[in-house]
């Protein structure tokens, strides 16, 4: 009996870690993308379905524990708008995180005595799943704009990280040579909470527009936390799986990065410079030039073709819908419309591509950045919504500025740009955009979402 | 299972890993990166084995807790990734129309 639950046990982990992988390598292909989700989750299900046969004493704890976490997870996928994505996945990364630190601290509550691996393992999973816990809070409120998305940074900060890391090493080491001493379980204690305070540290000095880079990368932490857990209860299902999300997130940072120019080394530590005060040979070289919603119908009816640069300020005004209808609008007038995504348009990764689905528009329609720029000068207009470092011409032009070198959509080298701004306050990046005051720029100042609206019910009145 | 063992399947996973998640394109990497972070609550298998399995009650209520965490991030993560995935799929459909 006990052999052939076994068996059935391994057979159910082999069959998990194989929906895990056919789900991922199907989420390459937007039709199947869909069902490869559904794989994975299937997958999910057997693992937990075989844990619960394989592992437990009693069901007391566990079956509530479900139940609240199942519902707390519905309400909080069924609630969240598609634009704050990004702190969704923030706040679940942390959750995953947090989910590793109780697991290591259980175990050595019930079995201090444990192999010696086995303690590393939960070590690593102390220290992993706790900094990825307090780390992707962070995250969450940067993007959440619950606290300032500016970088916190006082004197001698690398220097205390760099203590609190240190110290975690020598309390863990001290602590591996003798788990069951009568100072161990303090000094468990206390990396727990140095793990914690290492999350919050190499956050808190990372910009809010850094934020998608630092999610993806803990992302990869909270698999690797995964991975320890792993260790801890022998189990491989939790190594393929920690594994493979933990290669997704360094992919992913470094997709990022190098969107940017950056090295992952410089987003992490480095942080930009600028905010503001080196930019000040890029600005006042011209005027703005404030145009009405009006004046911009005018000036669009009589556009042949148009490219739509969509930003993080289209999210925020929840206006994906009303520039939708306002492409459409375009498209019926006769011009081509294009919708232009940077790879780091947003705060994360393909945000816009899933704002646009949202809103449905068209596959064909979107264009990354490549495709575009070298066709750019025959463009009549190009209509920036809510984007802002990532048409920022001083990343070609400026040297001296924070984002030289950064790969962008140029938006000023079409006959006429548009963009459709709250303010001129600069970006999340905190650096002057020289756009704004081109010849060719006309600046529509007001609501995204009221904005396109407005332009869309100029198009119907004239119809 | 030994240790080694454990390590090996440790390093092939993430070598398999990088070659599947090269290939996904850039318009789903959102939908990639919630999902990815779905797949991360397999820590929910520790969980539950922490929380059936205590010693004590503080054991318990740590390995419980550890349940609702985990739990809230797999059931979570997997729905608002297909909320998303929806998506993409109606227009897939509208398409062919």
């Amino acid at each position: 009996m006990m052999a052939d639950n076994s068996l059935f046990i391994d057979f159910a982990y082999i069959a998990a870690s194989v929906l895990f992988i056919v789900g991922i390598k199907m989420l390459s292909r937007p039709e199947r993308a869909r069902r490869g989700n559904m794989l994975s989750a299937l997958g999910m299900l057997i693992a937990v379905v075989a844990s619960l046969i394989e592992c437990c004493i009693s069901f007391t704890w566990i079956i509530p524990g479900l139940i609240i976490g199942s519902a707390l997870g519905v309400v909080a996928a069924r609630m969240v708008q598609m634009t704050a994505m990004p702190q969704m996945v923030a706040l679940l990364n942390g959750f995953g995180g947090i989910a590793s630190l109780l697991i290591g601290w259980e175990n050595y509550h019930s079995e201090p005595a444990a192999a010696p691996f086995v303690t590393v393992a939960v070590l690593l999973a102390v220290l992993i799943g706790g900094l990825t816990f307090s780390g992707s809070m962070i995250a969450y409120a940067k993007l959440a704009e619950r606290i300032s998305g500016k970088p916190v940074r006082f004197a001698g900060q690398k220097a205390v990280n760099g203590a609190v890391l240190l110290t975690i090493l020598i309390g863990g080491a001290l602590f591996l040579l003798n788990p069951t001493a009568f100072y161990a379980y303090p000094l468990f204690m206390l990396i727990v909470l140095l793990s914690l305070a290492l999350g919050v540290l190499g956050v808190i000095p990372i910009g809010g527009a850094d934020m998608p880079v630092v999610i993806a990368l803990l992302n990869s932490y909270s698999g690797l936390a995964g991975c320890a857990a792993g260790f801890i209860i022998l189990n491989n299902v939790l190594i393929v799986a920690g594994a493979l999300v933990g290669a997704s997130g360094v992919i992913l940072s470094g997709v990022m990065c190098k969107a940017m120019n950056r090295s992952l080394a410089n987003v992490l530590f480095g942080g930009l410079q600028g905010n503001g005060k080196r930019s000040a040979e890029a600005e006042v070289q011209g005027a703005v030039k404030p145009i009405s919603a009006e004046e911009a119908y005018f000036v669009l009816e009589a556009a042949r073709s148009v490219v739509i640069v969509p930003g993080y300020g289209m999210a925020v005004a929840q206006a994906q819908h009303a520039v939708r209808e306002l492409g459409e609008i375009l498209e019926r007038n006769g011009a081509e419309v294009r919708y232009a995504i940077h790879p780091v348009a947003g705060r994360m990764p393909g945000h816009m591509n899933v704002l646009l689905a949202e809103a449905n528009v068209l596959y064909e329609q979107l264009a990354e950045m490549d495709d575009v720029n070298p066709a750019m000068e025959t463009v009549d207009v190009c209509l920036v919504i809510g984007a802002n470092d990532v048409v920022n011409p001083a990343a070609r032009e400026v040297p001296s500025s924070p984002i030289y070198g950064m790969p962008i959509i140029d938006a000023d080298k079409a006959r006429t740009v548009i963009v459709l701004k709250r303010s001129m306050a600069s970006g999340f990046a905190g650096i002057e955009n020289p756009l704004f005051t081109k010849d060719n720029t006309r600046m529509l100042f007001g609501d995204a979402k009221a904005m396109a609206q407005q332009m869309v019910s100029e198009f119907k009145s004239a119809a | 299972m030994s240790f080694g063992l454990l390590f090996f399947v440790f390093i092939l996973a993430i070598f398999l890993g990088v070659e599947l998640i090269s290939k996904v394109p850039s318009q789903l990497h959102t939908p990639l990166m919630s999902g990815t972070n779905a797949i991360s609550g397999i820590t929910i298998v520790g969980a539950l084995t922490a929380a059936g399995t205590g010693a004590d009650l503080t054991a318990s209520l740590l390995g419980t807790m550890a349940v609702i965490f985990a739990t809230i991030n797999v059931v979570g993560g997997y729905l608002v990734t297909d909320r998303m995935l929806a998506m993409f799929k109606r227009k897939e459909r509208e398409e062919l129309k």
